[in-house]
This record gives C-alpha cells, structure tokens and sequence, in this order.
C-alpha cells in the first residue's frame, strides 16, 4: 500500500508499439512535428503503420521477424 | 426506446404485463419452453431497463423483484449457452500469449466483405443492426468500473475516458456512430432498428450486458473488452476504405477511421495496464478473462456468419 504503484509516461509494448501518456509533439521520418490528440497513443515502433508517426495495428500482420521487439 | 415487437408467447406475455404494470408471475410461468429468439428479445428488453427509459413501462420496474427473477433464469439460460460454447486455453498467460491467440481465433468478418463486395443496402442493413451496441458503446462495461482495485480502475478509466471523447462531448464515440447513421440517412434514435436485428445480434449485446452487470463476471467483462479492441484496428481501417468505395459521408467514414488509431491503443491498455493489473491482484481470475475474450470473438463470428449467410456470401474467413 505505501509505494506509490508504477506509473510510467511510456510503455514499451513488445512486437508493437510504445504507449505514451498525456500531450507531446512527436515527429515523423520526414521531421514532421504531430502533437498527440489523446489521452495515451500508441506511436509506431515497426514504421509500417499507415498513420505514421501512429500506431493503427499493422504491426500485428507482419512476420516475426519485421516486430520490433 | 419504444418496445420491440414481439416474437414469440413470452416476449407477448411480457410486453403486454410492462405496458399494463400488471403482475409478472403468469410470464415467468411463459419461460420453459420458449424459443431462444423469444427468450433473447425479452432479455434483451430487461436489460434496456437499466439503461434507459422505455415509452409506456414505469421506471420503476427496473427493480421490480419478479422482474429481476426473470431476468435472472434468461442469464442464466444465456450463460449456460456461452460456457458451453467455450474451452480454457491451458498454458497460456493472457498479458503474453493474448494477441497470438486472437488471431489463432478470429473468426468471419464483415469488415472484409464491406471493403472489397458489400453493396450499399448490405451495408446500411449492417449499420442498423450494428446501431444497437455502437448507440451504447461502453456502456456495458462502465457497470464494471466500481467492482476493480485501484489500478484496475484507473487503467479502465484511463481507456473509458478516450471512448467517451475525454471530456468533449463531440468526441464520444457513440454519439460519433450517431453522426454518421444520421448523415447517412438512418435514424440514430436508440433502439428503433431493434425489429430488424438477428438473434445473433441480440445475443451479442445481451452477452456484453450480463457481463457488465454482475460483478462476478467483472474480468470476464473485461476479457470481452480485450478481444473487442484486439478486432477493431485493422477492421476499422478496412471499414473505411469500403464506406468510401461506397460514398458514404465522412461523419460515417470518421467514426471508423478514428476507431484505427483509437483501437491500436485501447487493445495494448485493455491487455496490459487492465487486465494485466486485475489478475496480478487476483490470478484466479484468469479462466474468467479468457471466457469473455473467447465469447466476443464466437458471438462476433456468429454474427458476421448469420448476416453473410442472408446476403449468399461465401465465408471469407480464408482471405481474411
Ligand atoms: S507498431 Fe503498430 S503499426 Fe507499427
Ligand atoms: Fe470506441
Ligand atoms: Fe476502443
């Protein structure tokens, strides 16, 4: 009960994306600023998401070896 | 919401006893025997009482103790279906192995046919069937929030809030659902396409309702939300791309393309900040989340079969 329970503003989730917490200004491969429009996005870890610099699932097609870890 | 209409001796018996607040024991007398159809309307109709109010039938009776007896023997009836239905996964951890086990498990989707085949009376058959559960979306499992410790709760909250627009009422997602049935020229008044839904249909929002309601079901519920937001990215974006070969308007195509991003979200919180608190308190639990996950996905593969079946699709399980 007296620790405080983990909290983190990032979660690494492995195969797909990170979670990130709260407002940030993220920028795509092109250097691109998107600021985060929700209370936690999932931003894309294996770029072949088609709403980069966002994660929408893809990841979950791909073969092992392309997941990011 | 109006009342159905009737579809079998004790959804007439019932609807006939609501309408004129008369006693219900002659109805619970009417259950042994009837159809799975007839008993689903009727639950389905008990259900709505705790949700809204239903023209003609006192809000009182949401509490009404023979009521409630009632709805509790069609529960019963619905559960024991459902168990029948399901197997445990052994040796399987849901935090872990959870994502490789639904795609092990998905089963038809309509999101397929929408994208590539579905005219557009097939789709806005869908739609209005669909509207039942996309009218309340989230709500079933709001019920679940003051049954969780403090993790559990805030991790479903931190999920819940984005479903109901964080804040900003444009944003809720059912009242998105709403825009887009009005833009295409359907009514979003709640319940009005009720005579048009499958069994099947009704099946699956019943299941959802049971679960959100008894706290003893609290991680079934939210093994059911696991699954739900596990099957909603990649369909949603096919989704879109079918309204739009379809030229259906933007409000419709908007509710889908919001659901890709918010969905890719919602199925990593739901897995690992919810349900990955809930069995960390209480392990035990863990059968009980792998029953609601395996019910959304058999309840959703029944209703994609029942509705590609009318329209004399071939299952398209194989190119999905
Ligand atoms: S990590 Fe999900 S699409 Fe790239
Ligand atoms: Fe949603
Ligand atoms: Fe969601």
């Amino acid at each position: 009960m007296s620790t405080p329970y983990d909290h983190p503003e990032t979660i690494v989730c492995p195969g797909g994306p990170m979670l990130l917490r709260g407002r940030h200004v993220v920028g795509d491969a092109d250097g691109v600023p998107h600021e985060t429009t929700r209370p936690v996005t999932a931003v894309c870890r294996c770029e072949r998401s088609a709403s980069l610099p966002w994660c929408d699932g893809t990841h979950k097609v791909l073969p092992e070896r392309l997941r990011p870890s | 919401m109006e009342l159905p209409t009737p579809r079998g001796p004790l959804s007439e018996a019932l609807f006939a006893a609501l309408r004129s607040t008369d006693d219900f024991l002659p109805v619970l007398a009417e259950t042994s025997g009837a159809s799975v159809d007839d008993g689903t309307l009727c639950l389905w109709v008990l259900h709505q009482l705790h949700y809204r109010e239903i023209t003609g039938v006192p809000d009182t009776l949401e509490w009404d103790p023979q009521l409630l007896r009632l709805r509790a023997l069609l529960e019963d009836d619905l559960e024991r279906r459902l168990r029948s239905r399901f197997t445990a996964p052994t040796g399987l951890s849901f935090v872990v192995d959870f994502f490789d086990w639904v795609d092990e498990h998905d089963g038809a989707s309509l999101a397929v046919h929408v994208h590539r085949e579905a005219t557009r009376d097939q789709v806005l058959e869908m739609l209005r069937e669909r509207s039942l559960y996309h009218l309340m979306e989230s709500d079933p499992t709001a019920w679940v929030v003051p049954r969780l410790g403090a993790r559990a709760k805030a991790a479903l909250m931190e999920l819940q809030y984005d479903e109901y627009g964080a804040g900003d009422p444009n944003r809720l997602h059912h009242h998105l659902f709403a825009l887009g049935m009005e833009a295409s020229g359907l009514d979003a008044t709640f319940g009005v396409y009720v005579d048009d839904a499958s069994t099947e249909i009704l099946e699956q929002n019943n299941a959802m309702t049971l679960l959100g309601l008894h706290r003893r079901h609290r991680a079934a519920a939210l093994g059911h939300l696991a699954a739900f937001e596990a099957t909603s990215s990649l369909p949603s974006r096919r989704m879109v791309q079918g309204l739009e070969r379809l030229g259906f308007p933007q409000e419709l195509v908007g509710y889908y393309a919001e659901h890709v991003e918010a969905d890719a979200v919602h199925e990593q919180l739901a897995v690992r900040t919810i349900i990955g608190a809930v069995l960390e308190e209480a392990p035990e639990l863990a059968e009980d989340a792998w029953f609601g996950a395996f019910t959304c996905l058999d309840l959703e593969d029944r209703v994609a079969r029942q509705m590609l079946d009318r329209w004399g699709v071939r299952d398209e399980r194989d190119v999905a």
